[in-house]
């Protein structure tokens, strides 16, 4: 398949928008017209063709600018990766995965060729011809998670299994919705999760960390979670809410359509080889108002479900101030019809 | 352990280790690599013996430089009604084998500082693969084996040429114990132990190291015990009057999709809850075995999730 990459932005001037066929693709996580937490783990099996789901790692059109837009964020704050010293062979695995994948799926972009531990790879968009030794940290020029992360969209998370618990011991961060890997480095399943409202009392977390303990290698699996952004913003780290905080008090009925965003993650599970560890990795997909609703399922479904979420849930995704503004917006396109059940479009 | 990838292989080359052990080298029937696995992991290895399939667990000692292949060591155990026997008896040379992808129950604590590996008989087979891994890494470990006599030492011979003086032998001819109180001493805050073996000896040196005060998260354990048997048994479906037969190979999930039926399911894993049927009626025990039904839920008898759970007895009636 090949791909055309826009040039765009997700700071300052926010150039990025989305294509027609983007919109079409566009991974819409409600196929109910209401939410509410659960453990909604699926196998990450190939979806549709075109789909979000069609591979197990999903380059779009958005590549190049998301790329660009991680390098700059590593410039300021190289605390958005990080690893302990235990998990370099889960980033070995890491970059296994996602260089086989990659080459794999859009072998027009992506070329890797293997001789033994002498691998050699390719990446056009981003003009890369790497020959290194798979094993060897000093044939790269960054350490494997670093170097492979930065040309692969998503954020991605490494955890150790040990003492029947999951460890963020290793992830590379710079595109996540208000949580920080600086400080949730060396916590448990159960300790990062603590800020998550209800979901604990319902059991949710137990449940997925028993299930994701018997993850097992080659049968990935994923899982979808919302929220929103004000602005085409991939940034919103607790570490920047000085420059995107602000952002939520700019909107205005006028302006809903273009800059409300339904900001939806796609996060995929896998069991890594040689490590025995898990990457989970939070490719995150971002439509605004106005593209939305040119899919009319989508903006009536989407209507129901803002106006209808808990306030615990809207407080913690930090919709609060202007979701009553979107919510009056969206209701222009619900005339109030059934919606037929699942994600997709009618 | 149902429903998951099966990979065939084929018998490439048997050697009798000692008296009673033979190292199968397994070689993936398609002639991809196999997958790497952590030290420490398993496989299933499915063994079609007339109409049954065995499924037994064998952890992996090794896999070829180039992937082609695993080893496993396989102990032929007295009475055996199944699967040692059937490996030793009636596998040869070029016989044709399923495994499973590789599962770790038993990975070493990778932030670990140092690593002690006891192994008695036949739980040496992980410990294989644990101490070679460690060596790569340039960890600091020990290896405490117990065998027999020096013919009953399955390995011994490779581990000494790997591992030199890392390696300590307790030849029970010799009247050489291996005493956990004497291995512990000394070792330096950090340490963890694995220990794989008979029970009797797990359950000494686990006993020994809480003795010694160290935490209990520094102590871990693998015991070949066989995984719980699912046996065979029928599922009547009341509102679509169907009855099928649950294999043992398979779960009740998979018994009624083969069925044409189009059961709700998400996880498959006992975790989302998306397959939950009501129960009309068991002729026997339910065996629950997902993370998602309660206590109370269980012991009322009246739900199962389709998954991963099963019926001990003859006849479960469902509300389908
Ligand atoms: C994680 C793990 C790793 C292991 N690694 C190794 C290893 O590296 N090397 C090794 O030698 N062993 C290993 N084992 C043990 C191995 O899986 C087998 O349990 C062992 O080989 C004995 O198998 P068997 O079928 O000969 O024994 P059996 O004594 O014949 O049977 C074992 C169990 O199967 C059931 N069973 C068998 N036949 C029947 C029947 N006809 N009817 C009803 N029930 C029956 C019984 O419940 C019995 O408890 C491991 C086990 C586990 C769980
Ligand atoms: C092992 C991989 C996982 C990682 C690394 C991870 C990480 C996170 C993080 C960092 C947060 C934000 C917490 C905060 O506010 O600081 C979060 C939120 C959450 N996680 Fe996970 N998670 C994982 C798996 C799961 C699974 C399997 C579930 C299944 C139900 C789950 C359910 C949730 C929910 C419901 C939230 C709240 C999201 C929201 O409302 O926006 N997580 N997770
Ligand atoms: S399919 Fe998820 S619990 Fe059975």
């Amino acid at each position: 398949m090949t791909l055309h990459f826009k040039k765009e932005t997700f700071r300052d001037d926010y150039t990025f928008s989305n294509s027609p066929e983007a919109i079409r693709r566009f991974p819409f996580p409600f196929e109910k017209d209401e939410y509410m937490y659960s453990v909604n783990i699926e196998q990450h099996m190939p979806g549709p063709q075109k789909s979000a789901f069609e591979f197990p790692i999903d380059i779009d059109e958005h590549y190049v600018a998301e790329m660009e837009d991680r390098a700059k964020v590593l410039a300021q704050d190289p605390g958005r990766c990080q690893s302990l010293p235990h998990m370099i062979t889960a980033e070995w695995d890491l970059l296994e995965l996602l260089m086989e994948s990659m080459s794999k799926h859009y072998p027009e972009h992506f070329q890797l060729t293997r001789d033994g531990d002498d691998w050699r790879w390719v990446n056009k968009p981003l003009g890369v011809d790497q020959r290194f030794v798979f094993g060897d940290v000093s044939t790269l020029p960054y350490p494997p998670m670093e170097y492979i992360t930065r040309q692969c969209q998503g954020d991605f998370a490494l955890l150790d299994q040990r003492l029947d618990n999951l460890w963020m011991d290793a992830g590379v961060i710079t595109a996540q919705a208000d949580w920080s890997l600086d400080f949730d480095i060396g916590m448990n399943f159960m300790e990062w999760h603590a800020p998550v409202p209800l979901a604990k009392d319902m059991g949710i977390f137990e449940r997925a960390l028993k299930f994701l303990m018997n993850l097992q290698q080659g049968r990935p699996v994923r899982r979808l979670n919302w929220t929103m952004t004000i602005n085409p913003r991939l940034d919103t780290s607790p570490e920047n809410y000085d420059k995107w905080g602000v952002e939520r008090t700019t909107v205005t009925p006028e302006n809903v359509g273009n800059k409300v965003h339904l900001r939806v993650e796609l996060q995929a599970m896998w069991r890594l080889p040689r490590s025995n560890a898990i990457v989970f990795s939070i490719r995150a997909y971002m439509i605004k108002m106005e593209e939305l609703v040119t899919v009319p399922k989508w903006g009536r479904r989407f209507h129901r479900v803002l106006r209808d979420v808990k306030p615990e849930l809207a407080e913690y995704k930090g919709l609060t101030r202007y979701r009553q503004m979107t919510v009056d917006w969206l209701s222009k396109h619900d005339d109030g019809a059934p919606t037929s059940p699942g994600f997709a479009p009618d | 352990m149902s429903g998951g990838v099966e990979i065939p292989v084929v018998v490439s080359d048997i050697e009798q280790a000692t008296p009673t052990v033979r190292r199968f080298r397994l070689t993936a029937a398609s002639g991809q690599p196999l997958p790497h696995f952590a030290a420490g992991s398993h496989v299933v290895v499915m063994m079609e013996s007339g109409e049954r399939i065995i499924r037994n667990a064998y952890s992996l000692v090794d896999r070829a430089e180039d992937g082609s292949s695993y080893s496993i060591g396989v102990l032929k155990t007295r009475d055996s009604r199944g699967g040692s026997r059937f490996m030793h008896e009636r596998v040869e040379v070029g016989s044709r084998l399923k495994i499973s992808m590789p599962v770790n129950l038993f990975p070493v604590f990778a932030p670990g500082r140092r690593h002690l590996l006891v192994a008695g008989g036949i739980g040496v087979t992980p410990i294989y693969a644990m101490a070679d891994e460690l060596k790569r890494q340039g960890a600091d470990y020990e290896i405490h084996y117990a065998v027999r006599d020096e013919a009953h030492g399955a390995f011994v011979g490779e581990l000494r040429e790997r591992h030199g003086d890392r390696l300590t032998l307790y030849r029970s001819d010799l009247s050489e114990v291996l005493a956990v109180r004497e291995i512990l001493p000394g070792q330096p805050f950090g340490t963890h132990l694995y220990v794989c073996g008979p029970q009797g000896m797990i359950d000494a040196v686990l006993e020994g190291g809480r003795e010694a005060g160290w935490p209990k998260e520094h102590l871990h354990s693998e015991h070949f015990q066989a995984p719980p048997s699912g046996d065979p048994f029928s599922a009547r479906l009341a509102k679509a009057g169907i009855t099928c037969e649950v294999r043992s190979d398979q779960s009740l999930l998979e018994a009624l999709e083969e069925a044409g039926v189009d059961a709700p399911f998400l996880c498959r894993g006992g975790a989302c809850g998306q397959c939950e049927v009501a129960v009309v009626d068991a002729d026997g025990e339910l065996v629950h075995n997902d993370h998602y039904l309660s206590e109370d839920e269980r012991s009322s008898g009246r739900k199962i999730m389709l998954c991963v759970s099963r019926l001990k007895g003859r006849e479960l009636v469902l509300d389908l």
